[in-house]
């Protein structure tokens, strides 16, 4: 019970302190509606291909906003040394960084419920499997966060991580097949796609919105989910490693 | 996760609340901690006193769980604590040598967080947080941003946030370096209060005269190395039964030092600067014939004063760091007893 207490309090404290700041709240409305509109209008064929960019679309609002909060959440409260205040409570480390990570995850949902509700006064979506498309969310969120966790736990400086961050996350947008299949990537490249965990995030959410997924929905959850659990794993490793030295 | 501490185990002394034992720290080919042993007893104030770099802060942070060891043992309690540092934490208040809380929170808010990590409830946290305000007079600052207080303000704060959740154990690493006097004398004073009433703390300073006011038990720790663990008392003891003064004159005299020497062959002379020297002896120093002698030699004698036997004195002979290097270790520290 107090290990709870401690938990949501930590959520509570990251959203009060960092996720409702209208930088944020900004970020989080202006950065999905700016990729909504640039790829709706550059696409150049009228509203009935919002349905093939909103899988992209809804995947990279969630990298974007959940790898950025983790940069400041953590290498700022590293650097500023609170984070060692985390360290030295009495719950484990797991539930620690679930708590440190919670509110980047709902960041993450709410990032990706903005190009939805633009799309949903555009045109019609009543084919959507709304129940899958919330879950890859969540799980896009997870996935995300932990990569910016792994990320955050690497780095000392901020600005290191959102550099390094751009190392992934670029990458990801030509490659996890946001906005481009899989199969018109050059056969070269084709191979780093599923090291992503997006790509499989990606998928479902084609085959969510619009039913053209190339992997079987099951094998996609199940990739994902791996994912997130080897990220979490790592970073966690890397904090024990590196932090309690 | 509620441990009881039961401080009375067999073959230990009893009370002893932390003992430590052979722990060795490395960083790459740096030994921070030597292979030190000590106790501390429930409801002492235990300082561990020493120059930086040697070793207190690691010291500390082992200890708190922030560091592990490469050998030793720590027992909290009966509880063989090495191993898994989370099984006592709860017991602890810790208040580390720079003020870490939150800058974006305002101070009330910062305690009503640490008092939840704690697993205070909301309720009982901001009744606590409003009655630590009011203890440490930030009562005025209580809704304004960590970021926008001062540096005494900050490590007021911090010390609050160390015993929201009233520890049975408080580390407190340097809580006065960098303060303002009068911040200063206040946290001291709180220490104090703190030890009154039953809490055992742990204490790292590098100002000697505050390890002398506020510590039982002190440790003085050189090059990751304890060279000596006793009671102030104790320490004091030797330089007490000896008697001594500090002379200050008008330069004038040459050589005045290496003169006394030879004329006064039962006491011991120490120049400390072209015009002060320091007399040491065993027996009582009757200092009209001093007087004299050093007037004759040329120098307008100002004052004759005798030396309290201090700290500082025994801290000098124990570890063989000299007094001038230990000053400038608080200058930069920017001294402020």
């Amino acid at each position: 019970m107090k290990q709870w207490i401690a938990f949501w309090s930590i959520v509570h404290k990251d959203i009060q302190a960092y996720y409702l700041k209208p930088p944020n709240i900004s970020w989080g409305l202006i950065f999905p509606v700016a990729w909504t509109g640039m790829f709706f209008i550059k696409s150049g064929s009228g509203l009935e291909s919002i349905l093939t960019l909103l899988p992209g679309v809804i995947a990279i609002s969630i990298l974007f906003g959940t790898t950025s909060m983790l940069a400041v959440t953590v290498t700022f409260e590293k650097k500023n040394r609170s984070f060692e205040r985390l360290l030295l409570a009495p719950i484990p480390l797991e539930l620690l960084m679930l708590a440190k990570t919670g509110g980047a995850i709902l960041f993450g949902v709410v990032n990706a419920s903005v190009p939805i509700v633009l799309a949903l006064f555009l045109t019609d979506l009543s084919q959507v499997a709304w129940l899958t498309v919330f879950f890859v969310a969540v799980l896009i969120a997870i996935s995300s966060t932990f990569l910016g966790l792994f990320i955050a736990v690497s780095v000392s400086e901020v600005f290191e991580a959102q550099t390094f961050s751009n190392f992934f996350r670029f990458p990801m947008i030509f490659l996890c097949g946001l906005f481009f299949p899989i199969d018109s990537i050059p056969a070269l490249l084709r191979p780093l796609s599923y090291l992503f965990p997006l790509t499989y995030g990606a998928d479902i959410l084609h085959g969510a919105i619009h039913g053209k997924n190339i992997m079987p929905l099951p094998l996609d959850f199940a990739t994902i989910t791996v994912f997130c659990m080897v990220l979490f794993y790592i970073s966690l490793r890397n904090i024990n490693r590196k932090w309690i030295v | 996760m509620v441990t009881q501490l039961q401080t009375t185990a067999p073959n230990h002394e009893q009370n002893v609340l932390i003992e430590v034992s052979e722990l060795t720290k490395r960083f790459d080919n740096v030994t921070a901690v030597d292979r030190i042993s000590f106790t501390v007893r429930q409801g002492e104030l235990f300082g561990f006193l020493g120059p930086n770099g040697a070793g207190k802060t690691t010291t500390i942070n082992i200890l708190t769980g922030l560091a592990r060891p490469d050998s030793g043992v720590i027992r909290i309690g009966n509880l063989n604590y090495s191993k898994n540092p989370k099984i006592v934490q709860h017991l602890m208040g810790i208040v580390p040598d720079e003020s870490n809380l939150y800058p974006e929170l305002s101070g009330f808010d910062n305690l009503c967080f640490c008092a939840s990590l704690y697993g205070v409830s909301k309720s009982e946290g901001r009744t606590r947080a409003r009655e630590l305000l009011e203890t440490f007079d930030l009562k005025e600052a209580a809704d304004r941003k960590f970021a926008g207080y001062s540096k005494g303000m900050k490590r007021k704060l911090t010390i609050a946030a160390g015993i929201i959740h009233r520890p049975e154990i408080l580390f407190l690493d340097e809580p006065t370096t960098g303060i303002d006097v009068a911040s200063a004398r206040q946290i001291r004073q709180l220490i104090a209060e703190l030890h009154r009433a039953g809490t055992t703390i742990l204490l790292t300073t590098h100002y000697i005269e505050e390890a002398e006011r506020l510590c039982e038990r002190i440790a003085f720790i050189v090059k990751g190395q304890i060279v000596r663990v006793d009671s102030v008392t104790n320490l004091l003891q030797p330089i007490q039964e000896r008697k001594a003064m500090l002379i200050s004159f008008l330069s004038g005299a040459n050589n005045l030092c290496s003169k006394l020497v030879a004329t006064f062959p039962d006491f011991e002379f120490q120049s400390i600067s072209a015009e002060q020297v320091r007399v040491e002896s065993a027996n009582i120093i009757n200092i009209g014939p001093l007087v004299r002698f050093i007037e004759d030699q040329g120098a307008e004698v100002t004052e004759a004063r005798r030396l309290r036997p201090s700290l500082e004195e025994v801290f000098i002979r124990v570890t063989g760091i000299e007094l001038n290097a230990m000053r400038r270790e608080i200058e930069k520290g920017k001294g402020n007893l």
